[in-house]
């Protein structure tokens, strides 16, 4: 048996019956890495000692009878933006390229007392900016599916180490479409969670409003037993919303005949590429005949979700990114001639294009005189956006969507033209402006046998209703996976 | 919409960076483009729409005022590019 191909339930179940150890399925990952991670460039960095001494504790655990976590000797990847102790946490950037935070971020700390086991950090777009991986100033990720494709953005190294087996899951973080644009190049399962479902502390901030983390997964079971793990209030975040949440995993009932689903659209209009509309529209119909209502709908307002996304990320984004001075942390340029020289010295050498560009924007339109007619009047349409959304929702559980207008794109295809790796974000941004839950599954391949993703939108905090959902749908969908 | 270099060094100020005149050169043309699709939204009417900066409503978090343990210096200034006496060090800003 392969363990690195294996899901984390099964992971679990092994490990849990004693049929294998945590270090067996631990090194079989990291075999894996070594096999595979030449070509794919998943990693920032990988912590194979740290990973077999954490899968010893938990097997230690084990065989003393000790309670164990629900993930207990699970091999998995966090994205480079999440802060674990004393292990560098570079957000892709070489003005974090020495960064060892002194404390988890909440979800990191959650996963280890769930006894996950941290087998290394996922590259990403240098701050989460990006759609494609291509602006980690580490290393270019690749598509396991087609080396000379992009694995998506911003979460491509999540992705990518997911689809090419070298973690048994992985998190990401998704303030456009980060978690869910990759899920779908990579033909993975991943979940943006209701904004304020999951802590965001110790989470390195792009846009605050926007940025959750969610899971990323081999399938809709993982990203159901993930979302428990790490969902909930936390103190160190009071955007964090206190409520009750179910457990995620018994909602998968098979049953999704009083699921009523809305298509909209807009979203398969023009620039969407034929065979992921086909592919699409063939999740819905799959769902239909399983028993679920679906019918089209209208959400007109979603081709102003982009503009009034960029605005406000990249607003939000140039506050954010004050941080980043050459004092505290991180890369400080060696010649300046005062200290705001420093500072300017030190963001000039230490961050990428990307990141200026976006840090201009947001600076733009925050300026006096442009505040009103960018920033403020983003947030109107924000307002506008969301009504839309609920409009919709008093009639539907769920929307259906086409989760990116083409499968993945070539390395280096579309970095020439900012605008244009941005319009790439079209089906995901409006999500993230809401505020709501979106699940992204494999629908299908194109004819380049690339992966297909569909979105499924829920309600707020109607996480269950769109797991239970996909978790229907993915039983309808052969799974191929990528030829390494 | 136009923006001149003058105004991208202006901004760039604003932001801290500093800027080639190259790269300036080539951010009036990338800003440009994306300001320009930005303004798609003025298609809109937004009087008297509240504008949203959060998407669930939240009030302010109130907590009990609890002392708990703080970081140790030591763990906070062991990432300071320059540190000294446990202090992070800057160039002289008061002659």
């Amino acid at each position: 048996m392969k363990f690195y191909e294996l899901t984390a339930h099964e992971v679990r179940d092994l490990i849990k019956n004693k049929e294998a150890s945590s270090v067996e399925v631990t090194k079989s990952v990291l075999e894996r890495i070594d096999a595979v991670e030449d070509k794919i460039e998943s990693y920032v960095t990988v912590l194979k000692d740290e990973a077999i001494a954490q899968a010893e504790k938990v097997d230690k655990k084990i065989a003393s009878g000790e309670e164990t976590g629900a993930l207990a000797g699970v091999p998995m990847a966090l994205k480079d933006n999440m802060c674990t102790k004393n292990i560098l946490t570079t957000c892709s950037s070489k003005m974090l390229y020495n960064f060892k935070p002194p404390y988890n971020a909440t979800v990191a700390e959650k996963l280890q007392k769930s006894d996950a086991v941290l087998v290394g950090k996922a590259n990403m777009d240098e701050f989460a900016m990006g759609s494609s991986t291509e602006n980690s100033y580490f290393k270019k990720t690749k598509n396991p599916y087609d080396l000379t494709k992009v694995p998506g953005g911003s979460s491509g190294g999540s992705a990518a180490c997911v689809a090419a087996d070298e973690a048994i899951f992985s998190l990401g973080s998704d303030t456009g479409g980060s978690i869910r644009q990759p899920a779908a190049f990579c033909g993975c399962v991943g979940l943006k969670p209701t904004y304020g479902a999951v802590s965001r502390f110790g989470l390195i901030a792009f846009a605050s409003s926007l940025d959750q983390i969610g899971p990323m997964t081999k399938d809709v079971e993982d990203c159901a037993l993930i979302l428990n793990e790490i969902v909930g209030h936390d103190k160190n975040d009071s955007t964090s919303v206190k409520r009750e949440y179910p457990d995620f995993t018994k909602a998968l009932t098979g049953d999704v005949s009083d699921i009523k689903i809305g298509v909209p659209d807009e979203y398969f209009g023009e620039g969407i590429n034929c065979e992921v509309k086909d592919a699409v529209l063939g999740a819905v119909k799959n769902l239909e005949n399983s028993g679920a209502k679906a019918d089209s709908c209208a959400l007109p307002l979603n081709e102003y979700a982009l503009p009034a996304y960029y605005m406000i990320s990249s607003a939000e984004a140039s506050s954010n990114l004050a941080r980043f001075d050459g004092v505290k942390y991180g890369f400080r340029a060696e010649k300046f001639e005062n200290l705001i020289d420093l500072y300017a010295q030190t963001r000039s050498e230490g961050f990428g294009d990307e990141v200026k560009r976006r840090i201009m924007i947001g600076t733009y339109a925050l300026s006096s005189g442009y505040y009103d007619a960018y920033y403020k009047k983003a947030q109107q349409v924000r307002t506008l956006v969301m009504q839309d959304f609920e409009k919709a929702f008093e009639k539907y559980d769920c929307l259906i969507t086409p989760t990116a207008p083409m499968t993945a794109f070539g390395i280096g295809e579309k970095t020439s033209d900012p605008l244009q790796m941005y319009l790439a974000d079209i089906c995901t941004v409006s999500v993230n402006i809401a505020g709501l839950p979106a699940i992204v599954i494999p629908c299908g391949y194109d004819k380049c046998g690339m992966p297909i993703g569909v979105q499924i939108i829920g309600k707020p905090f109607g996480e269950a209703d769109i797991l239970r959902t996909a978790h229907l749908l993915e039983k309808t969908i052969t799974k191929i996976r990528p030829n390494l | 919409m136009k923006i001149s270099k003058e105004e991208v060094f202006h901004v760039a100020k604003l932001a801290r960076l500093n800027l080639t005149d190259s790269e300036a050169e080539k951010l009036s043309i990338d800003m440009e483009s994306i300001i320009g699709f930005a303004d798609k939204l003025n298609e809109l009417d937004t009087e008297g729409v509240v504008p949203t900066a959060h998407a669930i409503p939240v009030s302010n978090a109130f907590r009990e005022d609890e002392v708990v343990p703080s970081y140790e210096n030591e763990l906070i200034i062991q990432n300071a590019p320059h540190a000294e006496d446990g202090c992070f060090v800057v160039p002289r800003v008061v002659e």
